[in-house]
């Protein structure tokens, strides 16, 4: 007989084991397949620098995070009803995320002296009082995997290496969702060894049935499909919406896109991604360093194209001299900045906002550069593709500034229809329109756009480069007021894009107490905290920055109309050092510089003590 | 993308002279600085590349040579210090149709640009490179360079430098240049053919340009440049040729077991047939390696001309054949189905 199942409206599952056990693998499969059946979900995957640390050390530990739900949900969920532990130190790194009562389920096969020694743990968890608060499953998942795929002839080491599908077998049964969408996908995984795909989909199938016939588990539990509205949806992480974002904004813009990158965590997945796209004209240049990426994307930009080079921190340090090249010259350039824990090399695989005043700041003379950031994984798509068109516009390097929170985070989108994609036009110049020739400088009265002429239109040869140019002419120019006022026409024209920035939402109280603002891949958790806030009915609400430079027009007014500004950033403070220069404004900082997202209790007890400190009832 | 070759003019169309090659900006070198003869040799044999003018694209970084694309009336980008070959890469592979050149010094390509130089000339784009080389740094005034000698006595090394010099053709080499030569900034009989077959060769063209600055390092190739040294001091390079060099003709370079050496070949000894013959398009770079270093040797001839030009696959031509070869597989990218690609789901 089918056992119980208990219907639940959410569930955050954390799978955790040795960076070669396939944490990530599963986490994924569970996702897509969580995604498929209709619940909105969120991921953060957590994994160490090394690409195999010593097995079973601490520093080895990679962890996959899932929250998924019969509601919309914005973050990966702040502590989970479930962890796997494929041993003992992942055990030791993750048991502080598991809720108290939380299930936890254990590789016991694993838990020998050994390992117990590298984690750290003097005596065996399992058999002293370190879980009792918990509901502790410990599994034979070794054994039991090899014994259901003895009858293939693969050796003892790959069969060890089917064991976390025996894992994700065991979830998705005890989470009552098909084994179909992975099978599926196992398929095309080991298409070329198809010796794979029989055992890692006889390991799937044994995890299940393990689940339906022991005794251990006497109930599984459903979470209902979540309400979305209409459309098509795909599962889609942030760095995978950005390459699309791309490949959208040149095939509607008709420029060719040529990326420049070096590799680098977490940007690399952009490059891996665009790579795939050569039948969309995407040319992938890996070139030797940082400096010849981004050095490309304004070759190409020159030449009329649609350049792009994305890379984190260091790379951006590395870029900075050719981003203000772009900025001079003013060309049209993309730079993806996916951030990571700095400074130096720092964290490389943890999360961070710490970049913002670098990429506001971080050049030599007075250089505008125009700053937006998704605030999702999805909201990639959207708001590179809005870089490419601010810059496309304004004929200005524009800095997309996402992270490794948002880039390797998935989560459920919306697929948009082409027509709903604003149009880009390149206009190029065609012509010298004035008696003087073709004069590179004059700018369209609107926007301030200086005219772009690409190389091989007759008549229009002129030269550009990182000396200051005599407006208008753009001759090499020394003279001093020409330099002032060419200085101003920069700024004048980045801040002129806040004329195509829409209203600002306000979300929850449109005037009040407190107003939560936030930038980047801090949204989930402030929105999720505001939501709770506003269905107590506390005067509290939230505005989410994507125009980090020019801010939006409206920004000043929204501010005044609260009584407190609350900046939640994972840095020190940057935001709001730029909020309380450029509004006057003394708003109060939240700060987390752990290279871990906000939990939403860590927000609201920041929202609490502000309420008491203004005597909010 | 763009797929056709360099467009050539039509016929039909009106001349082009040197002088529609002159920018309308006042040229400002030193007087007496090299780099007049070579923008002038340039100049001059740019209305005979049978391309338009439109299509041509000069791009440098930072020193006094990388001033040169302001005084071409052709397209140009003066970019920043040794980075030139990555922006010329970028707008080469953004519109192979263009020609594109990159005006370099020792300083830009060699210390600051080392790594764009190693790179350009592994990956072979069709583009060419002048590198103007008067072992000195003229704009900041006068420091030593990585082509200067060892022991250059400068502002930085009152003591001269400790550092051993590049041989900017041995780097070349190395890094796989399918076109490496050398020539003088005043020899416009020379340098004129050098800088038309550096066009001529598809893929990257190395020209070594031995420049003088007559400020802050004057004469420091006189013997390879003035007239009464050079002809006693130099070898040119020509394909299928012995090489035979000095005021009477009378001397030649012959290998030595691994080593080079200057022969007499009127003393009954060695004749011509003991001299090197020179092979350009060897695929082998061993011959133009001992040439190469023939300069970092004591009192031999610095050789002149095309040490190599073989032919390889260009990088934007394997790039765009990668492009075609998806559109024909794939098709022409649909940007629709790319977004609704994977596993979805309808909710209505």
């Amino acid at each position: 007989m089918r056992k119980p199942v208990e219907q639940i409206e959410e569930a955050t599952i954390l799978f955790a084991g040795d960076s070669g056990d396939g944490s990530q693998t599963i986490g994924t499969q569970m996702t897509e397949t969580t995604a498929l059946i209709g619940n909105d979900v969120a991921t953060l995957p957590d994994y160490p620098a090394e690409i195999r640390a010593p097995a079973g050390s601490l520093a080895g530990v990679s962890g996959f995070q899932l929250h998924f739900s019969s509601e919309q949900i914005h973050t990966p969920g702040d502590l989970c009803d479930v962890l796997v532990a494929m041993n003992p130190a992942a055990l030791k790194v993750h048991l502080n995320k598991l809720k108290p009562n939380g299930i936890l389920i254990v590789n016991v096969d694993n838990f020998a002296r050994r390992n117990l020694r590298l984690a750290g743990y003097e005596s065996n968890p399992l058999e002293d009082d370190t879980l009792t608060k918990y509901q502790v499953f410990q599994v034979e998942l070794t054994q039991l995997t090899r014994k259901s795929l003895e009858t293939t002839d693969l050796t003892t080491g790959e069969i060890d290496r089917c064991k976390n599908f025996f894992a994700l077998g065991m979830i998705l049964w005890f989470y009552n969702r098909p084994m179909e969408y992975t099978m599926k996908w196992i398929k095309v995984k080991f298409a070329k060894r198809p010796e794979y795909i029989e055992s890692n989909i006889l390991a799937l199938r044994a995890g299940n049935t393990y689940c339906e016939a022991t005794e251990q588990f006497a109930v599984s539990y459903d979470v209902k499909p979540a309400t979305f509205e209409p459309g098509t949806y795909r599962n889609i992480e942030g760095n995978m919406a950005t390459v699309l974002g791309l490949v959208a904004a040149s095939h509607q813009s008709g420029l060719p896109l040529v990326y420049g990158s070096y590799p680098i965590t977490p940007a690399s997945d952009i490059l891996h991604g665009l790579a795939q796209y050569r039948n969309f004209g995407v040319v992938t240049m890996q070139m030797e360093d940082e400096i010849a990426a981004v050095g490309v994307a304004i070759g190409a930009a020159f030449s009329g194209a649609l350049g792009v080079t994305g890379s984190s921190g260091p790379g951006l340090a590395l870029k900075s001299e050719a981003i203000n090249l772009a900025m001079i010259a003013e060309l049209p350039i993309v730079v993806c900045n996916i951030q990571r824990a700095g400074p130096s090399t720092g964290m490389p695989t943890k999360t961070e906002q710490s970049d913002l005043l670098q990429m506001f700041y971080g050049r030599n003379g007075e250089s505008p550069i125009p700053i937006i950031a998704p605030s999702r994984p999805y909201d990639c798509f959207e708001t590179i593709y809005e870089a490419c068109h601010i810059a496309i516009k304004y004929r200005t390097p524009v800095i997309f500034l996402s992270d490794l929170y948002i880039g390797m985070g998935a989560e459920p989108w919306k697929i948009p229809q082409l027509s709903e994609l604003p149009e880009i036009r390149a206009n190029f110049a065609v012509s010298a329109d004035t008696n003087n020739g073709f004069e590179p400088y004059l700018r369209d009265p609107e926007t301030l756009a200086r005219p772009w002429a690409k190389p091989g239109t007759p008549g229009l040869e002129h030269r550009i480069g990182g000396l200051e140019k005599s407006d208008v002419t753009g001759h090499v120019s020394y003279d001093t007021e020409n330099h002032e006022k060419m200085v101003e026409i920069r700024a004048e024209k980045v801040a002129r894009i806040a004329d195509d920035i829409p209203p600002t939402e306000v979300f929850g109280a449109q005037e009040g107490e407190i107003l939560l603002l936030g930038w980047g891949g801090t949204y989930g958790a402030i929105r999720t905290a505001v939501e709770n806030c506003t269905a107590e009915g506390l005067p509290i609400g939230h505005v989410h920055l994507r125009h980090l430079n020019p801010f939006p027009n409206d920004l000043g007014d929204i501010l005044n109309r609260f009584k407190k500004i609350l900046i939640p950033e994972l840095n020190s403070g940057q935001l709001r050092q730029l909020i309380r220069s450029t509004y006057l404004i003394n708003a109060i900082g939240f700060n987390k510089v752990q290279g871990q997202p906000f939990h939403v209790f860590e927000l609201h007890s920041k929202i609490d003590e502000i309420l008491k400190d203004i005597g909010h009832p | 993308m763009k797929r056709k070759r360099t467009s050539r003019i039509p016929a039909g169309a009106p001349t082009v002279t040197r002088a529609d090659f002159k920018s309308d900006q006042d040229t400002r070198w030193c007087p007496g600085c090299g780099d007049y003869s070579i923008l002038a040799q340039t100049q001059h044999i740019m209305p005979e590349l049978g391309i338009p003018k439109e299509n041509i694209v000069f791009i440098s970084g930072i020193g006094c040579s990388s001033r040169f694309p302001y005084y071409m009336n052709t397209y140009g980008f003066h970019t920043i210090h040794g980075r030139a070959p990555t922006i010329a890469s970028g707008v080469k592979m953004a519109n192979p149709d263009l020609s594109v050149w990159v005006i370099t010094g020792d300083g830009d390509a060699l210390s600051i640009g080392g790594n764009h130089f190693i790179h350009l000339m592994r990956r072979n784009f069709n583009i060419n490179m002048l590198l103007f080389n008067n072992r000195i740094y003229g704009l900041t005034k006068g420091q030593y360079s990585p082509t200067s000698e060892q022991g250059k006595k400068t502002d930085s090394t009152p003591l001269g430098s400790v550092d051993t010099p590049f041989n900017p053709i041995s780097l070349a080499l190395a890094s796989g240049a399918t076109f490496v030569a050398r020539s003088v900034d005043i020899d416009s009989g020379h340098l004129r053919p050098m800088l038309k077959a550096a066009f001529a060769h598809k893929g990257t063209s190395f020209i070594e340009i031995y420049q003088n600055c007559h400020i802050f390092n004057d004469d420091t190739f006189e013997l390879y440049r003035e007239k009464e040294n050079k002809a006693d001091h130099t070898v040119l390079l020509e394909h299928g040729e012995p090489l035979v060099f000095g005021a009477e003709r009378d001397k030649g370079i012959r290998l030595n077991g691994f080593q080079p050496e200057v022969v007499d070949t009127t003393n009954g000894e060695y004749s011509i047939d003991d001299l090197i013959v020179h092979d350009q398009y060897a695929e082998d770079t061993t011959l133009a390696n001992f040439l190469a270093g023939m300069s970092d040797t004591p009192d031999m001839p610095h050789p002149m001309g095309i040490f190599r030009s073989v032919r390889h696959p260009c990088y934007e031509d394997l790039m765009t054949s990668q492009i075609r070869t998806a559109k024909e597989s794939m098709g022409d990218g649909d940007l629709e189905a790319l977004l609704n690609a994977g596993e979805t789901w309808t909710v209505s």
